[in-house]
Parts: structure tokens; sequence; C-alpha cells
């Protein structure tokens, strides 16, 4: 395989269950982990709802795959970033967000979501070598 | 340059494959490089030799295996995707006792570690979808 490690980044701009993207979003993602690439993702748009607290499924007869997220850590995916205004225009704060954590080095348990302005994003998006929206 | 795409879409429905169809014989026209064409979401299928398109009309997947086979491209449909759409070749049909296959036999079935590999590889990646 390749020596090359890129800077993936992967923008979930959709909620969870109205379309497949968000879930065949979060395969792409868990295999570019595994080829040891720089992972990051963000959270915008109905995105930030892939991410919420308490989501249940029952009713609508799909398969809930929040759970997934909370493994991102061990995956070594630490930095997930939701965007301040998406939030704010949905009317939710960081607390209907799930607290997503990985282990550093020290095995000490640290916050992967970092909330960041739309103005931040970019200049984060501008930093990577490949930035893949669904 | 080197590119690989990435095709979301399905046919018809939606115009992403053609433009990727479009971008790809262009971009080949032009001297650049198809590394992989990729297969995701309902792009999967794209990859069906079942589709029959009214005649005044375009075929997409006869369009991608005529230019795949001009210019030996690596046309690669994801199998996780394309198995929960009931899209199936030989080999699978029979592992996974199915009575039928509809992949055409330009296209071929792969994991997504295709498409991670298509990214590093290429130069650009390019999504077609929305």
């Amino acid at each position: 395989m390749s020596e090359a490690i890129k800077k993936f980044m992967f923008v979930n701009t959709k909620a969870p269950y109205g379309t497949v993207y968000a879930l065949e979003s979060l395969e792409v993602v868990l295999i570019t982990a595994a080829f040891d690439q720089d992972v990051s993702l963000v959270f915008c748009d109905d995105g930030v709802f892939q991410i919420s607290n308490n989501q249940n499924t029952e009713a609508s007869g799909m398969k809930n795959f929040s759970n997934a997220y909370k493994a991102l850590g061990d995956y070594d995916i630490n930095k997930l970033y939701v965007e301040k205004e998406s939030l704010e225009e949905r009317g939710l704060t960081l607390d209907n967000i799930m607290d997503l954590t990985y282990e550093d080095d020290d095995w000490a348990e640290k916050p992967s979501i970092k909330l960041v302005t739309r103005a931040e994003l970019a200049d984060l998006m501008d930093d990577q070598d490949l930035v893949i929206s669904s | 340059m080197k590119f690989t795409l990435l095709i979301n879409e399905g046919p018809y429905q939606h115009q992403a494959s053609d433009t990727a169809y479009q971008f790809a014989k262009a971009a080949l026209e032009k001297g650049h490089e198809i590394y992989r064409v990729f297969f995701y979401n309902d792009g999967v299928n794209n990859a069906t030799r079942l589709a029959i398109p009214p005649q005044d009309d375009r075929n997409i997947t006869e369009n991608w295996a005529a230019l795949a086979k001009e210019h030996e491209l690596d046309m690669v449909v994801c199998i996780a995707a394309a198995q929960r759409r009931g899209m199936l070749d030989a080999d699978e049909a029979g592992r996974q006792g199915k009575d039928a296959d509809n992949i055409h036999p330009a296209f071929h079935i792969s994991g997504l570690g295709q498409l991670v590999e298509g990214a590093i590889q290429a130069d650009r990646l390019i999504t077609f979808g929305d």
C-alpha cells in the first residue's frame, strides 16, 4: 500500500436517517482511518443531528447507528468539528451533542469534539488534501 | 494530472454519472490519467447490465463500458453498497445463494479500500453527487 499520508476531511451535512449518506459516509471514514490517514470530521447544516444525543429510531424501523460514532476514538479519529452556527440555527447547543471522547497516549480521556465557527471551518478546510462532503 | 472519480448517485435520476462520464472523457482527451472510477451510494446502480433505456436516449452503463474498454479504466463498485441494493456479480450471487446477477462485466466489485487507495494515489479525488 501507499506510504503517503493525506489529510482527509469528511464533511457531514445531512441528517442521519432521511438519506443513507450519513451511514455510508461513516463506512468510508472507518476505512480511511484503517489506511492510517489523517482523518477529521465536520458536522454542519443538518449534519449536526448525526451526533445528537438520545437518538431513537424505533418508530421509523431504521437501524440506529449512532453508537458507531462513539467508537471513532478507538480508531484514532479524534478531530470532530461541530459548526457553531449550524447548532445555533437549529436551536441546539453542545449539551444536545454526544459526549465523544478518545484516549490520548497517556490513556487520559479527552474530548474529540471541537466547536468551531464557520470562518474557522473555512481555514481548516483550506489546510486539507481532500475534502469529501455528503 | 491523475484523477480518481467518485460517483455517488444512480443513473438517469441524477446527472452525477453523466457529468462524471463527460469529465472522464474530456480529461482523457486532454491526456490526463483516470486512475480509478469508484461507484458508491446509489452510484452502484450505474453498473447494472440489465437497464433498457429508450433507444433515443443515452445508455449510461454502456457509455461507461465503452470508455473503460478504450482507455482500460478501472471501474470499481463498492461491495457493501452494491449488496445492500441488490447489485451482484456472478461470483457474489453464487456466494450469497442468489439466482441472478446483474453487474456489467466492464465493472468489478471490491471494497471501500479501493476508494481510499485511489484517493491517496491520485492528485485529485473528484466527487460527483449531491
